[in-house]
């Protein structure tokens, strides 16, 4: 079964053209891993897929609703079923860490902030967060402000929160990207972990190469907002991966425009 | 000595000393000056008269020493009035600035127009003076600290939320963009990451406000709405000037206390 299915899909923020017609599918339970450099387009296809961008052209379905059609109400619940992992964390600093865990049932919950402040929750919500916490192993930290820990632990809060959220779909924006490389490491594999407890279905941006060369059924890169490469892990080699940093792979280069033709014909 | 070489004089001169302004800038001066001398002209800015009232303020300080403090308990009760114009009107001035930010902040106003509007609206508030909305209150509810307080929650409003609104525009959008990203309503997301990132800068506003009230709080009793400033009038009126003095005394006392009460709240939550 399909979970994620973008067709011909086009955004442009002004005379910047981002996305220039995207094809993939993704089935349900599959973890794929985004690959591209930066300014390829990657966060902008991956804000597409929940709505907080809306596509220009071409249709993306989660879960055979489409996100470019979809109105307010359907959206929200289509979120509900869609994590996000950000690269920057996006906790709120200034809350506990328990509290940005109790975050994650806003949406499922029907009166939203005031049934997942910390203290007007339910007890079964505070144990769920709690629970969450300890999957990723940082129950000690729970009345700790956010700012007070470290990036790789903030990270951990923020997977607590999606877990939290209990979507089907898990879509991860390059989330260790600003972190170092044992803590990235350690992340990766807590997400992992629990994308396949859970049964997720996964879209991970990454851009280091050894990194995605060990996690994921498959990979998708990108390269100046188009697709380059979509094939099983085990059939790329690092030769071509690379490929995909070379040359011109941003949106906003502006020869990109006059090469473009050449470099996708190569492929 | 120096040990660089150089010769008499470089091969390119230096700028000169003085360069003669643009023409827009002759006709601002020359406006400005012929403003300036009207206005000394019309406001018979003489020496004659300013020694004339020089020995006049002699001869008030004079009447002025020592200050009485007979009506000292009259006073006292005046001065607490004054007190509660300021906080009650600054509290409810404070919590009407927040939907107010919000309207008037891009990034949580639900239409542009109702920006527009509510821009323009806290613009208003801020540019009347507090004196003109005690008049104006006075008039509508009549004398008395209710007009007093109507006054110092226009004000506050005006101050406050614009304030509020341009730290809420200021609040990094990744959060928001969290809670969004699980489905949350737009109200739940504001209230769960936009209000907590702004709490203290918003503190530390009101805290602002109420120092700002208690000042403009003094001043309003003297159109008649109510506090110590009713006392202080009546006391010049009446050539009471050493009542007045013991007024003066107290109102000092007081605003210096309150500045520094919250500054110290400041240093605490920031």
């Amino acid at each position: 079964m399909t979970a994620i299915q973008v067709q011909d899909l086009h955004k442009s923020f002004d005379s910047l053209h981002v996305l220039r017609g995207i094809d993939f599918e993704i089935a349900q339970g599959e973890c794929v891993i985004l690959l591209g450099a930066n300014g390829c387009g990657k966060s902008t296809l991956m804000r597409c897929l929940n709505g907080l961008e809306r596509p220009d052209r071409g249709n993306a379905y989660m879960h055979g609703t489409d996100i470019a059609t979809a109105d307010a109400r359907q959206l929200c619940q289509l979120r509900r079923q869609v994590g996000v992992v950000f690269q920057q964390f996006n906790l709120v600093q200034n809350l506990s860490v328990f509290q940005n865990v109790l975050y994650g049932a806003m949406g499922e919950q029907r009166f939203g902030l005031l049934a997942t402040l910390s203290p007007l929750a339910n007890d079964a919500l505070r144990e769920r967060a709690m629970y969450c916490l300890e999957r990723v192993s940082l129950a000690d930290k729970a009345k700790h402000k956010c700012r007070e820990i470290s990036g790789g632990q903030q990270q951990r809060v923020a997977i607590a929160r999606t877990l939290m959220q209990e979507p089907s779909v898990l879509i991860a924006d390059e989330p260790v990207a600003s972190l170092d490389p044992s803590a990235g490491r350690n992340v990766m594999n807590l997400l992992m972990a629990i994308v396949e407890e859970q049964r997720m279905t996964v879209l991970c941006s990454l851009h280091q190469l050894e990194l995605a060369s060990e996690y994921g059924d498959r990979l998708i890169g990108m390269k100046a907002g188009r697709i380059e490469l979509d094939a099983s892990r085990d059939t790329v080699d690092h030769q071509r991966m690379a490929s995909l940093y070379q040359g011109d792979v941003r949106v906003d280069h502006v020869p990109t425009t006059h090469h473009e033709r050449p470099v996708t014909a190569s492929v | 000595m120096s040990q660089v070489k150089r010769p008499a004089a470089p091969t390119t001169p230096p700028p000169t000393r003085f360069k003669s302004p643009p023409v827009f800038a002759w006709l601002l001066i020359v406006t400005f000056l012929a403003l300036f001398l009207q206005g000394v002209v019309a406001t018979e800015i003489s020496v004659e008269r300013l020694l004339r009232g020089a020995v006049n303020l002699v001869h008030f300080i004079g009447r002025a020493f020592p200050p009485d403090p007979t009506d000292i308990n009259t006073i006292g009760w005046a001065m607490l009035e004054t007190m509660n114009i300021a906080v009650v009107g600054v509290t409810v001035g404070v919590l009407l600035s927040i939907p107010f930010a919000l309207l008037s902040a891009r990034n949580t106003t639900p239409w542009p127009w109702v920006r527009v509007m509510s821009r323009l609206m806290i613009a208003a508030m801020r540019t009347v003076p507090d004196l003109i909305w005690a008049l104006i209150f006075v008039v509508a509810v009549g004398l008395g600290p209710m007009a007093g307080v109507l006054a110092i929650i226009m004000d506050t409003i005006g101050f406050a939320a614009r304030f509020f609104s341009e730290r809420i525009e200021e609040v990094h959008p990744g959060p928001s963009d969290a809670l969004t990203a699980t489905g949350a309503g737009r109200l739940s997301v504001i209230g769960g990451a936009i209000l907590p990132e702004t709490l203290a800068s918003m503190t530390a506003t009101s805290l602002y406000s109420v120092e700002k009230s208690i000042r403009s709080a003094v001043t309003l009793g003297l159109v008649g709405a109510g506090g110590v400033g009713v006392e202080l009038a009546a006391a010049m009126r009446l050539f009471n000037y050493d009542e007045a003095l013991m007024i003066i005394l107290v109102i000092l006392v007081v605003v210096i206390g309150f500045e520094q009460l919250s500054s110290a709240i400041r240093k605490r939550v920031i």
